[in-house]
């Protein structure tokens, strides 16, 4: 996570903020506990996705770097499952940034979630409050 | 020739994840092409692909409405995503 925070800062040519978010596999959901979650991905389509949601990011405010980083196969409770570095001269923008390129990571790219606990194993459903929190971006402007 | 994808939930229903589709030498739909696929391979596939939520991409583009194929194309049917 060092390095990629160190990488994101030497692209940044006039470094002032570093906004950065990092997911975890939770231990228990919905009040079951998790053993193992299994993430699928639509290669190609998923990496274009994500550079999309960076570039529509960088539309909207004065970014001087954003990387994402996203794990795919099994993942064990308390390891990284997401990544996101964003660079700005302003904390403003890459807080911003950052919180706008999470929430559209978990409505737009083609990743699903698969959950192996006691009980067997099941998809993950998508949230409500996800759709909601980027309906809002609709709403809020940049910069 | 189209190539189609089938993800997550809906390739575990289908037992299916990719699926060569020989191009029907004439123009065609994607609603016409999921039409096809039920017609060819039963009403399990009917009633997993009318699913409401069942998302729809063309070349790695997500559809929310019919549109026409083309030879070489690349269709892929997945559930709601749940990354991050």
């Amino acid at each position: 996570m060092a390095r990629l925070q160190a990488a994101l800062l030497a692209g940044a040519a006039t470094e002032g903020a570093i906004a950065t978010f990092t997911g975890y596999v939770r231990t228990t959901n919905d009040k079951r506990p998790v053993h193992s979650l299994e993430l699928e991905h639509y290669p190609g389509m998923t990496q274009r996705s994500l550079k999309n949601i960076a570039r529509e990011a960088a539309t909207r405010w004065p970014l001087l770097a954003a990387s994402i980083v996203h794990r795919v196969g099994v993942l064990s409770p308390g390891e990284q499952i997401v990544w996101i570095g964003v660079a700005a001269a302003h904390r403003g923008s890459a807080f911003a940034a950052c919180e706008y390129i999470m929430d559209f990571l978990k409505t737009a790219a083609p990743l699903w979630k698969k959950e192996k606990g006691p009980a067997g194993e099941r998809w993950v459903e998508t949230r409500k409050e996800d759709g909601e929190r980027t309906q809002r971006w609709q709403e809020i402007g940049g910069r | 020739m189209l190539r189609i994808l089938f993800f997550a939930r809906i390739r575990e229903e289908l037992d299916c994840a990719t699926l060569d589709w020989p191009w029907p030498g004439q123009a065609i739909d994607l609603d016409t092409l999921q039409e096809d696929l039920c017609l060819a391979y039963g009403a399990k596939w009917r009633e997993v692909l009318s699913q409401d939520n069942v998302i729809r991409a063309v070349n790695q583009t997500v559809t929310n409405d019919n549109c026409a194929l083309h030879d070489g194309d690349e269709v892929a049917f997945f559930p709601p995503v749940t990354g991050g």
